[in-house]
């Protein structure tokens, strides 16, 4: 099969590889239709997420079509369609028992603090992802779901990680109708929760990037009011300014470990690895909070240590809350809302980019050409 | 105003939110919102039929946290660790907690020296790494690289000179090194 192929950071290329075999019972092998490169797929890109090994393939966020089962697997066939959401989780655990999914403990021999993510790194389980034409999925009869007949593919494949994410961070805020919201990242994810807020009874929504056409689709898209912290000496100030100095009640950071702003943070963790991740959005998220408020932390940040302001967080009386999201606790309501129109995901794709050319999609979402929100990937095995 | 009791007055209403925005409210109350509570108990939550997943076969000792007490059941099997850079891999797993900085020190500079070994490797098979296509660098010219950065304020602007140092650097020290060593192996042979 083809499959994208990591050789290093900044570099992959498409590779011949063995279709994967059956590991386990409860396994399914899919054949991916529709793929995407997430966000956090650059730190990975960009090597910041320790234990990367060169050959693994990338790709947590996927579609397609069952190809074959594992014997213990009862709820899918082959030829059903099927979305798979980004956790891999076993169902019965700990913590799937109660909801957590996307920190289940029996998948992840690597690493204790987070769960498994397909295409992730060994630091989230080894698991190969699905920017390829075919990938192994365990677990078959917990985690994917059938694809409904009426639900449009693209509006499938983000719904496994970029929107249920977005919605989960939004969630996570705990907003009360009237809340002023704040949302650092007006990329994929960024733009689901600042559109969810709304869904939750947000008052005001306000969107910061650097990225001004990202902050044109937030006007459109998420109907926001926006602000290019570039153009503002100190957008902290400017928040307050434009919060009657009181903060907001919420903010999200929906941006991780690659944030700019602050040249010194960004460059001694996205370039020198000497951070988990760069802490500039979630520092200004601690700064432009109100007293009180709640910070909702949704973007990727690595395993190691960053400078955090964890005494503005405690001084103010802060509710930090983050989790990756447990996709498929999300998808009932979601699917409501995408039927009744309140979202229509698959509005935020900008490229859709064949396997083969993946190397290009991966340079065009890093350096944000091209005005580049959402790649999506078009394998050959359709 | 912070200085007073009251919250700033909104600019639009729910009423006008609502007819505004399609959907807003539409998860109002904070109660019936999906993951809330976050945790809730039920073992029959995901329709599992096993108390503890079956055990996947181990096909080589797989590297583990220690903070694990044992082998997860079910693992990904990508890419064993290999050469210099799968025994740093397996010293940090075994001598390391995920609490401690050198477990993530060492699994970062595994991944540096396994990106140079296989490099190095590729050289002798018939598709050799070539940064110029790996890195999709040539997109550059094709998806409007420079009005891509231009007209615009953007603050990653700062830094990303620095990327084709961080990616070519290394590749012409090496050509540098290899230079140098076949001349003066060219001039060894002259003496």
């Amino acid at each position: 099969m083809r499959a994208m192929v990591y050789r290093g950071p900044y570099k992959i290329r498409v590779e011949e590889k063995d279709i994967p075999p059956i590991e386990h019972p409860n396994d399914a092998i899919v054949r991916v239709t529709r793929a995407a490169i997430c966000g956090s797929d650059l730190h990975l890109y960009h090597g910041m997420m320790p234990d990367t090994r060169v050959g693994m393939t990338f790709g947590h966020e996927f579609i397609g079509v069952i190809e074959e089962v594992g014997s213990s697997v009862q709820n899918f066939k082959p030829g059903d369609r099927v979305m798979v959401p980004f956790n891999v989780y076993c169902g019965t655990c700990y913590f799937c028992a109660r909801g957590l999914y996307s920190n289940c403990h029996n998948v992840n021999p690597n690493a204790t603090a987070v769960g498994g993510i397909y295409g992730y790194s060994h630091t989230c389980g080894g698991y190969d992802g699905g920017q390829a034409e075919y990938v192994r999925v365990p677990f078959a009869d917990i985690g994917p779901s059938p694809i409904p007949e009426w639900m449009d593919e693209e509006d499938a494949v983000l719904l496994t990680d970029a929107l249920a994410t977005g919605y989960f961070g939004a969630q996570l805020g705990d907003i009360v109708e009237g809340d002023t919201v704040v949302v650092f990242g007006a990329g994929p994810v960024g733009l689901f929760a600042a559109k969810s807020s709304w869904l939750m009874g947000a008052g005001r929504v306000i969107v910061i990037d650097h990225l001004e056409y990202r902050l044109e689709k937030a006007r459109t898209f998420a109907h926001a009011e926006t602000y290019n912290f570039a153009e503002y000496d100190d957008i902290i100030v400017e928040m307050k300014k434009a919060t009657d100095h009181l903060g907001a009640d919420v903010v999200i950071d929906a941006v991780g470990a690659e944030a700019d702003g602050n040249f010194l943070q960004h460059v001694t963790s996205s370039k020198f690895k000497l951070q988990g991740g760069s802490p500039i959005a979630l520092n200004w998220a601690i700064d432009s909070v109100r007293k009180g408020g709640t910070v909702s932390v949704v973007g990727a940040y690595g395993p190691m240590f960053s400078a955090v302001k964890f005494g503005d967080a405690m001084n103010k009386g802060l509710t930090l809350r983050m989790n990756q999201a447990p996709v498929k606790r999300q998808w009932p309501r979601l699917f409501e809302h995408i039927r009744n129109g309140y979202l229509k995901p698959s509005d935020i794709v900008t490229h859709r980019i064949p396997l083969e050319h993946i190397a290009e999609g991966y340079h065009i979402f890093s350096a944000k050409l091209d005005n580049c929100i959402k790649p999506l990937i078009i394998t050959g095995a359709n | 105003m912070p200085y007073t009791a009251n919250k700033p007055t909104r600019a639009r209403s729910s009423e006008e939110l609502r007819a505004e925005i399609p959907g807003w409210g539409a998860d109002l109350d904070p109660k019936d919102r999906p993951s809330v509570p976050r945790e809730k108990f039920d073992p029959d939550l995901n329709g599992a039929r096993w108390e503890f997943p079956e055990r996947q076969p181990e096909k080589w000792p797989r590297e583990r946290s220690i903070e694990h007490k044992f082998l997860t059941p079910v693992f990904g099997t990508s890419t064993p660790p290999k050469g210099l850079s799968g025994a740093i891999r397996k010293y940090s797993y075994k001598k390391y907690s995920e609490g401690r900085a050198a477990h993530w020190l060492l699994l970062l500079a595994a991944d540096r020296v396994d990106a140079w070994e296989h490099h190095l490797a590729s050289f002798a098979t018939l598709r050799p790494d070539n940064p110029i296509t790996q890195t999709g660098v040539l997109s550059e010219f094709t998806r409007h690289g420079i009005a891509s950065r231009t007209g615009t304020k953007r603050a990653d602007l700062n830094h990303q000179w620095m990327d084709p140092i961080i990616v070519g650097g290394p590749w012409l020290v090496m050509g540098g090194l290899a230079v140098a060593a076949a001349r003066r192996l060219a001039r060894l042979r002259q003496t």
